[in-house]
């Protein structure tokens, strides 16, 4: 796992007129990794949607009686220490992978973007002073932003979310900046400034079409970054507390029970991995549909 | 390895019917198509024709370094007694740079950007002389002096991006000389430099070839390169040579329509002309078995002949030297 | 030059007073809770209230915010971080060789990926395209994608159980290999991806053409004309990855019990033990700007034309 502030190298990609957005529809549906990538996340999707009639048994229920069992036909990824079914607690896992997805996007997304744009198409100060702002939240690795975030607010599952959400900021932050820089100075846009149009009218009306792509592209990587913390956050205990369904809390007795109890680990792990993969897959297939050079 | 008599009997190099292609979705695309051309030992031979005629492509060829997927398909290169195409990747480049070397249309992307001038000079000496960092570096400094860079021993210690265009061409020149090879390929050395410059580097080629002795193999499309420059100048047309002449017998009697056409596009002082002169059409793909020229060409309808779209027309030898393919010149 | 180290210096600073600020939040918040923790169920409600006011004051809490503020800040300057709540230590000793500890894996792990990294994706760059390239993509977009927890989970069980090879724990430098691995190895995989991307586009450029035309071996086009060109790019990641390990390492402590300051933060957050929490945040975040710093001036030295267009 680890993190990195992409580039915010997938610019100045002219805003999609009608006819290219189903050109990159097309060229997407005939990628093959784009199939697989948003082939799984379809199918979290529907099992998160789904869970309560697809599992077979209650995520929840305890029973000592057949705890630690290893995969069988009753049991298909075993049992774990309080005797609690794993499939149908990975299965009830993809909502809160999902939820984790949405808020953690949601909260960097939004302030992101919004602190971007007004950096970029603000006055110098405000841009100064967002810039320090960004700064300061990225002289924390991003793990220890995570960590500081979660000592203010406290461990619990929500603040894990927000606590990645906030991390996530500097990077939409930048790219979103970034864009708005290079934009800016098109001619076009000098053109509605002289013809007198509003600020904020510029700010929705042009440069914000030109930045989606690229925040998409953006996203579909940041996210699972977001997610892997998270995950790693419940696996220390920081996060998503028990009895959740989480799939890094279901990760907690790990370390004790690997030796003799291998399923209660490898369900969980692949369970995040799987799902990591599709979405970095989904991305790159994103990017390479919507810039090929960087290929 | 000094040569007094230009264009001696036995040719330096010979390209005997080469044939390079380039795979793609519409099928092979010959961009060298039976080309036949000869340089002798420290002659300078230009190579004239319109963008996409595969002059370049010849150039890469003869030094093995077309970008795959594209290759020699066919045909014979020989530098004194050896076919390039036969020799394995190893002997191939022991012979460029030391026997033969080449310079490329942008001067400044052909220099890596973090080594130093001098450094990229010196490299040749270390590597395949086995000098030692300062003789190197002293031949170096040498070199550029040759070339005309002033204040040599700083200028060696500059990077590429601290120079101008003119500059980094004479760098070019300096280190593809440095070996002393026997022959020198210019692709388009001056079309990427100002036209003030363009005299001075030209200048220099000759000076510094003639010197040493090195034949010069000058690919341009400008007639007025090689008109300064060449003794002998072969014309090419969609991947094979069309008519190849010493230079004032090519521009005072051309008898291919060809190399007419491109002479008479040459706007001269005085003239004056409502339009430009031009050559209708394009260059064709190729794809038919006569006279790839024979679309466009004027003289095969004034005399309205047949066979130029059926049979390509052999090399015959020119009544004041070298070689013409044409039907219409024979008659 | 030397203006563009100084003015890097100067834009650290108010960087450091925002870090010290942040840090200083954490023990802002619900201090209380320490203490509960601490006499959990041991007092009544009323002895309890009585405790929390005696801590607040003992700690300075029922001052203004901005007092504290720098009281803290001049406790930091002087070298005085406070004092464990849990275990009444100062923070500095508690800190002290498990610092060293964490650089120690930080390091180990980064030589592992800088090295995996590198070195795949230049043969993937070189051999584009044929089975070595797309099989080291793939393996490195797995590493992207695998929880370095779960991956160190699986070393261990591998390594340990089925080859009976490394003691599972222990100390000293046998112990580092197993967490350095596992955070080197996850780590190459985005360094080995822009190693690969930006060789290939190293390898494009004309002057590689041109010095193949010099009849330079292909070794020497590789290694010394395309490499140092690509170099900006994967510097440029590896200086942000050392954070990233730097980050890493924290769980990978905790997994392999490397008693670095990871370890003890995630303790310390388990515990509610803010003193702790802060001094290793703090510590952490400015180690991780000093490092940003020198990797930034290590550019001017790699690409000349840096210096030049800086602006």
């Amino acid at each position: 796992m680890s993190f990195t502030t992409a580039e915010p190298s997938l610019l100045a990609l002219p805003a999609a007129a009608a006819g290219s957005r189903r050109a990159t529809l097309h060229a997407l549906l005939h990628n093959r990794t784009a199939w697989i990538g948003g082939g799984v996340l379809l199918l979290i999707i529907f099992a998160a949607a789904f869970a309560p009639w697809i599992v077979p048994y209650d995520p929840y229920r305890v029973d000592p009686i057949v705890r630690l069992q290893p995969p069988s036909l009753a049991h298909l990824f075993g049992t774990d220490a309080l005797g609690r079914d794993i499939f149908s607690r990975i299965v009830y896992g993809t909502r809160l992978f999902l939820l984790i997805c949405a808020i953690a996007a949601s909260i960097a997304a939004s302030i992101g973007v919004t602190l971007g744009l007004l950096a970029g198409s603000g006055p110098a100060w405000l841009d100064m002073l967002i810039m320090r702002l960004i700064d300061v939240l990225l002289a924390f690795p991003y793990i220890l932003l995570v960590l500081a975030v979660i000592a203010i607010l406290g461990p619990s599952l929500w603040t894990a979310m927000v606590a990645v959400g906030i991390a996530g900021i500097p990077g939409y932050a930048r790219l979103v900046r970034a864009e708005v820089l290079s934009v800016r100075s098109l001619e076009y846009v000098e053109a509605m400034r002289a013809a007198g149009a509003g600020v904020w009218r510029i700010r929705l009306g042009t440069i914000l079409p030109n930045v989606v792509s690229p925040l998409i592209v953006y996203g579909t990587f940041a996210t699972p970054l977001a997610v892997l913390a998270a995950a790693a956050l419940s696996f220390l205990g920081l996060g998503a507390q028990p009895p959740a369904a989480e799939w890094g809390a279901m990760l907690v007795n790990a370390r004790t029970l690997m030796f003799t109890a291998w399923w209660t680990v490898a369900a969980p792990g692949m369970a995040i991995f799987v799902a990591i993969l599709s979405l970095n897959l989904l991305g790159n297939a994103l990017r390479d549909v919507l810039d090929p050079r960087s290929r | 390895m000094t040569c007094s008599t230009r264009g001696a009997a036995e040719p330096l190099l010979r390209i005997e019917a080469l044939r390079t292609e380039f795979p793609t979705n519409a099928g092979p695309v010959r961009a060298v198509d039976g080309l036949d051309l000869t340089i002798g030992s420290g002659e300078i031979l230009g190579l004239v024709g319109e963008s996409g005629c595969g002059k370049t492509v010849t150039a890469l060829s003869v030094l093995g370094l077309v970008d795959r997927p594209g290759r020699v398909t066919g045909g014979a290169i020989r530098f004194g007694e050896t076919d390039l195409l036969a020799l394995p990747p190893a002997r191939m480049a022991a012979i460029r740079g030391e026997r033969i070397a080449m310079i490329f249309q942008q001067p400044r992307g052909s220099l890596n950007p973090v080594m130093r001038i001098g450094s990229q000079i010196a490299e040749q000496f270390i590597r395949r002389r086995a000098l030692g960092r300062a003789e190197a570096w002293a031949r170096a400094v040498a070199l550029l002096r040759a070339v005309g860079i002033p204040a040599p021993e700083s200028g060696a210690r500059a990077y590429p991006h601290e120079i101008s265009g003119g500059q980094a061409q004479r760098v070019m020149i300096a280190i593809a000389l440095a070996l002393e090879p026997q022959l020198l390929i210019a692709d388009e050395p001056t079309t990427a430099l100002d036209v003030t410059v363009q005299a001075q580097v030209l200048a220099l080629l000759r000076e510094r070839c003639r010197t040493l002795g090195t034949a010069l193999m000058l690919v341009t499309h400008d007639l007025g390169v090689v008109a300064q420059l060449a003794d002998r100048v072969t014309v090419m047309y969609a991947g094979h040579a069309v008519e190849t002449a010493p230079v004032a017998s090519l521009f005072a009697r051309p008898m291919h329509p060809y190399t007419q056409g491109l002479l008479a596009a040459i706007p001269r002082p005085g003239e004056n002309r409502e339009r430009l002169a031009e050559i209708p059409g394009s260059v064709a793909l190729a794809t038919q078995t006569g006279c790839r020229f024979a679309a466009r060409c004027a003289e095969r309808t004034r005399l309205h002949l047949d066979r130029c779209e059926n049979e390509m027309p052999p090399l015959v030898p020119r009544p004041d030297g070298g070689m013409v393919r044409c039907w219409a010149a024979q008659s | 030059m030397s203006t563009y180290i100084l003015r890097r210096l100067l834009l650290t600073v108010p960087v450091v007073i925002g870090i010290l600020f942040t840090t200083f939040l954490i023990k802002a918040a619900i201090p209380s809770d320490a203490v509960v923790t601490m006499y959990q169920g041991q007092l009544s409600e009323q002895d309890a209230s009585k405790a929390i006011a005696i801590m607040r004051h003992k700690y300075g809490l029922d001052r203004p915010w901005y007092m504290q503020f720098l009281s803290y800040t001049e406790g930091v300057l002087t070298g005085n971080l406070g004092q464990s709540i849990r275990t009444r230590q100062p923070v500095i000793k508690e800190i002290g060789y498990r610092y060293r500890n964490t650089l120690e894996l930080t390091f180990a792990a980064f030589l592992v990926a800088l090295t995996v990294g590198v070195v795949s994706g230049v043969v993937a760059a070189y051999f584009k395209d044929t089975w070595l390239d797309i099989t080291s993509m793939t393996v490195s977009l797995f590493g992207i994608s695998m929880p370095a927890f779960f991956f160190g989970l699986v070393l261990i069980m591998v390594v340990s159980v089925w080859l009976r090879w490394l003691p599972v724990i222990e100390n000293g430098w046998q112990g580092l290999i197993l967490p350095a691995l596992t955070l080197g190895l996850i780590e190459a995989a985005p360094l080995a991806r822009v190693a690969r991307s930006s060789m290939v586009e190293a390898l494009g450029r004309d002057y590689i053409r041109a010095a193949r035309a010099k009849g330079m071996p292909e070794s020497v086009v590789v290694l010394r004309h395309a490499l140092p060109n690509a170099l900006l790019s994967i510097v440029t990641l590896a200086g942000l990855q050392i954070g990233s390990l730097f980050g890493g390492a924290f769980i990978i402590e905790v997994i392999f019990s490397w008693h670095g300051i990871g370890e003890l933060a995630v303790e310390a957050i388990q515990w509610r033990d803010f003193t702790i929490t802060q001094g290793v945040i703090l510590i952490s975040a400015t180690t991780y700007v000093l490092i940003n710093l020198v990797v930034d001036i290590l550019y001017t030295w790699i690409d000349p034309r840096i210096v030049v267009d800086k602006s």
